[in-house]
C-alpha cells in the first residue's frame, strides 16, 4: 500500500485515511450507509472506498437507519466490524431503538459473550448553514445510553487515531463528527506513529492559568479562538479537549480545574440535561475545595436547532465565551 | 384536421427510468393455508420426521405446562406461553442445520429448547437472574427478543455476512402478526430482499398482539401478501399443522441456501393461553374461539394421522409423554434452586473494561454489600 503523506490535510481526508487503513488492516471492517458507494458519502469521506475495496465491503444501503444499524448488528455478531455511516445527527434517530436496546446492551444482556464491535459515525453539530433536521447535537442521548463509548475528535491528528481506535474497539462506539470541522485543515504526516489515540484520554490544547475551558468538537476552535482574545483582559485560560464524553477523563479535568481553580463548560449542544450539567457536577464534586466560583456552562439555547440564518445567535461564541469566563468572581478569588 | 389525426404517429412510451417488473404471479401466497396432514400430500410425508415432530410436540406442550406453573409458584417471573402453537415453534428448530442460526421473540422459548439449549438456561431471562442465561454461539441462538421485530435486521445481517464470507448458513427469525406492523419488520424484509440474504422470516399469526386482533393491526390481504411487495416469495401455511410448518419451512430454507434470497412464512396458528400468565383474555375474546381452536390442536393433528397411518402406537405415545415428564421432572426440580447471584457481575459486562466512572460504582456497590455482611454477623 502506498502511503501518501497529506499536508496539510483536512479532517474528512484524515476520516477517509482511517477508514481505508482499517479496512485494509482487517478484511472484517465493513462500510455500510446511505450513499457511501459511489458518491462517497455526502461528506465525501468514505470517497474511493468502493473502488478500492468493492461493494461487498462498502455498500449503499437503501435508505432506513434502522434498518442500516440492525443489519450491522447482525454482521457483528457473525464475526464482522461494521462501520456505519448516519447521514447526518437527526438522521440518525430511526436507528435510536436499535442502538439503545440492542448495540449498546448485546454484550451485558448475553454476560460478554457476545460483544458489538460496532461503530457508528455521526457527522453532528452546526455553523454550517443546514436547514432543518441537519445540525443537531446529539450528544447527550448517547452519553445517557450506558455501553456505548461517546468519541468526539477535534483536531485532523484526531480525527485519523481515535477513528482507528474506535474501529478497533470491541466495544460500540458513537463516533461524532464535527460538521463544521470536516473541512478544517492542520499540518498532519500520517505515517508518524500517533496511529490510534486511546479512548477515554482528554487533552490539554493550550495551558492556562486563570480558568479552565472544558469543552469538545466543534466548540474546541472556538474556545482556542477565546483563550487568545481573553489575553487582553489579562486572562490566561486553559483548554481542555475532552475528546471522549464516555469514558469521562475525570483526572485529566480535574487536575486542570485544581491548577485554575476555575472552570466553564463549553459545547453546542442544549444546557438543560445537556452534557455540561454532568461535567459542572463532576467537577464540582471533585475540585469544590479548589474552586473559586461556581462551574459555569455555556452552551447552545434549549430550542429546536435554529433556522441556518439565526444559527450564529445560538451557537457558543467567544463573545458569550468571555463573558462567562468573566463572571467567575475575580474579585472574590483574588 | 382533428387531434387524432394531428398525432399521427406519435405512440406514447414509458418514462425514461422505468423498466419492466418482477411478475409478482410466482410470489403469492396459496389462497388457503397450505396442509399436510389429512390431505394426499401426507402420503410423501417422512414417517421418521413427523414422528420426531411428535414426540417434540408433546415435549413443547409438557414445557409450556410446566413453565406457566412455575410462574405460579413464584419460580418465573412471566411466561408468555406458546400453548397451540407448538408446530411452529418445533419446526421451526428442527428445519436448520447445526451451522444456522435461530433469532426467537419473547414467545419462542419453546423454539430455543427445541433447538438444544438447556431448558433452565433458556429461562433465565424470564427468571430474571440475567437477561440472557445461554451462549448464543453454542447452539447458534440469539437472544430471546422483547422489542418486538428488532431481531429480524440482525438476522438479514448475519445471514448477508455468512453469505459474504461464503459460508451456506441460512438464518431462520420469528416474529408474530403484532411484530409486521413495526418499522422493523419492513426494514429488515426489504434490506433481505435486495441483498437476496439467505433468510427465512416466520410470522406466527397466533391471533393476537396481546389484546388487539389482526383485523385492527394490518388491512393486507394476509401477512403472508406483504412479501410481494418486497419482491419475495409469500407462503401461507396452516401453522398448526406440523408436517405442512416443517415442509414449507425446509423448501425456503433450501432455497435461501442455495442463493435464491429470503422467504416470508405465515403460519396461521392461536394463542391458546392468554399473552402471559399477567393477562386477563376474558376481556377480549369469547370461549367459544378458543374452543374452536382447541379442536384443531397441533398435537392432535398430528397424533390422527400417525395414527391412522399405523405409525405410532401405544408404546411411542408413552414414550414421548415418559420423555416428556422427566423433562417436566428435571425442570422443575432444578427451577426450584434458587439461582446464586453475584451483585458485583452487575458491572462486568458493560464494556469490554469498565470505564473510570464504573469502577467508582462498582466499589460503592462493593462496599454496601460489605457492610451488609458485616451487619449479618
Amino acid at each position: 500500500m502506498t502511503t501518501v503523506a497529506l499536508k496539510p490535510a483536512t479532517m474528512a481526508q484524515a476520516l477517509t485515511r482511517g477508514l481505508r487503513d482499517a479496512m485494509a488492516a482487517d478484511p472484517a471492517v465493513h462500510v455500510l450507509g446511505e450513499d457511501v458507494g459511489a458518491l462517497g458519502g455526502v461528506f465525501r469521506v468514505t470517497d474511493g472506498l468502493v473502488k478500492e475495496f468493492g461493494e461487498d465491503r462498502c455498500t449503499d444501503t437503501p435508505l432506513a437507519e434502522a434498518g442500516i444499524l440492525g443489519t450491522a448488528v447482525g454482521m457483528a455478531m457473525y464475526g464482522l466490524r461494521p462501520v456505519v455511516e448516519m447521514q447526518f445527527d437527526a438522521f440518525a434517530y430511526p436507528a435510536f431503538e436499535q442502538l439503545i436496546s440492542h448495540v449498546a446492551r448485546m454484550r451485558n444482556r448475553t454476560r460478554g459473550r457476545m460483544p458489538l464491535p460496532i461503530t457508528v459515525r455521526v457527522p453532528y453539530g452546526g455553523g454550517i448553514g443546514g436547514v432543518e433536521h441537519h445540525s443537531d447535537s446529539s450528544e447527550a442521548y448517547y452519553m445517557a445510553t450506558p455501553g456505548l463509548h461517546v468519541v468526539t475528535p477535534a483536531t485532523v491528528a484526531d480525527a485519523y487515531g481515535l477513528l482507528r481506535a474506535s474501529i478497533a474497539s470491541d466495544d460500540p462506539v458513537v463516533f461524532l463528527e464535527p460538521k463544521r470541522l470536516y473541512w478544517s485543515k492542520d499540518a498532519w504526516n500520517p505515517e508518524e506513529p500517533t496511529d490510534v489515540e486511546p479512548i477515554g484520554r482528554a487533552v490539554v490544547r493550550r495551558p492556562g492559568r486563570s480558568a479552565t475551558l472544558i469543552t469538545y468538537g466543534p466548540s474546541v476552535p472556538v474556545c482556542l479562538e477565546a483563550a487568545e482574545a481573553a489575553r487582553a483582559e489579562g486572562w490566561d485560560l486553559e483548554v481542555v479537549d475532552l475528546r471522549s464524553l464516555v469514558p469521562f477523563d475525570d483526572e485529566t479535568v480535574a487536575a486542570s480545574v485544581r491548577r485554575t481553580g476555575r472552570a466553564v463548560v463549553v459545547h453546542e449542544s442544549g444546557s438543560y440535561g445537556g452534557p455540561g450539567g454532568e461535567i459542572a457536577a463532576r467537577v464540582t464534586e471533585r475540585c469544590f475545595h479548589h474552586l473559586e466560583a461556581p462551574v459555569l456552562r455555556v452552551a447552545g439555547f434549549d430550542l429546536p436547532y435554529p433556522p441556518p440564518m439565526l444559527e450564529r445567535h445560538h451557537l457558543p461564541g467567544v463573545d458569550r465565551i468571555l463573558d462567562a469566563v468573566a463572571r467567575l468572581q475575580w474579585e472574590a478569588g483574588n | 384536421m382533428t387531434v387524432m389525426e394531428q398525432r399521427g404517429t406519435y405512440r406514447p412510451t414509458p418514462p425514461p427510468a422505468w423498466q419492466p417488473r418482477t411478475d409478482p404471479a410466482p410470489l403469492l401466497p396459496d389462497a388457503v393455508p397450505y396442509r399436510v396432514l389429512g390431505t394426499d400430500a401426507a402420503a410423501q410425508a417422512d414417517p421418521e420426521l413427523m414422528r420426531r415432530l411428535y414426540a417434540q410436540l408433546v415435549r413443547g406442550r409438557r414445557y409450556n405446562v410446566q413453565a406457566t406453573a412455575l410462574t405460579k409458584q413464584g419460580r418465573l417471573a412471566v411466561y408468555p406461553s406458546s400453548t397451540g402453537q407448538e408446530a411452529c415453534e418445533v419446526a421451526a428448530a428442527l428445519v436448520l442445520e447445526e451451522r444456522d442460526w435461530l433469532f426467537p421473540s419473547y414467545r419462542d422459548t419453546l423454539a430455543v429448547v427445541a433447538r438444544g439449549v438447556d431448558p433452565v438456561e433458556a429461562l433465565t431471562l424470564l427468571r430474571g437472574d440475567w437477561h440472557t442465561g445461554y451462549d448464543p454461539y453454542e447452539h447458534r441462538v440469539a437472544p430471546l427478543c422483547t422489542p418486538l421485530a428488532t431481531q429480524l435486521p440482525h438476522a438479514v445481517g448475519l445471514a448477508h455476512a455468512a453469505r459474504l464470507r461464503g459460508d451456506d448458513v441460512v438464518a431462520l427469525a420469528m416474529v408474530g402478526d403484532g411484530g409486521t406492523s413495526e418499522g422493523d419488520f419492513h426494514e429488515a424484509l426489504n434490506f433481505a430482499a435486495v441483498w437476496q440474504a439467505p433468510v427465512v422470516f416466520l410470522v406466527q399469526n397466533n391471533g393476537f398482539a396481546i389484546s388487539v386482533p389482526l383485523a385492527k393491526q394490518t388491512a393486507a390481504p394476509s401477512l403472508a401478501h406483504k412479501a410481494v411487495g418486497y419482491g419475495m416469495p409469500g407462503r401461507l401455511v396452516d401453522g398448526n399443522d406440523a408436517a405442512a410448518v416443517h415442509e414449507v419451512l425446509a423448501d425456503a430454507v433450501r432455497r435461501a441456501r442455495e442463493g435464491g434470497g429470503p422467504t416470508l412464512v405465515e403460519a396461521v396458528t392461536y394463542r391458546i393461553d392468554a399473552h402471559t400468565n399477567a393477562d386477563d383474555a376474558t376481556r377480549y375474546r369469547g370461549d367459544a374461539e378458543v374452543q374452536t381452536w382447541r379442536e384443531h390442536d397441533p398435537i392432535q393433528l398430528l397424533e390422527r394421522e400417525l395414527t391412522a397411518r399405523g405409525l405410532l402406537d401405544e408404546d411411542a405415545r408413552r414414550s414421548a409423554r415418559d420423555a416428556a415428564e422427566a423433562m417436566a421432572a428435571d425442570l422443575r426440580a432444578r427451577m426450584n434452586q434458587d439461582p446464586v447471584l453475584d451483585p458485583m457481575d452487575l458491572f462486568s459486562h458493560v464494556y469490554a473494561e469498565p470505564t473510570p466512572q464504573l469502577r467508582e460504582q462498582q466499589a460503592l456497590l462493593r462496599a454496601e454489600l460489605e457492610a451488609e455482611q458485616e451487619g449479618a454477623h
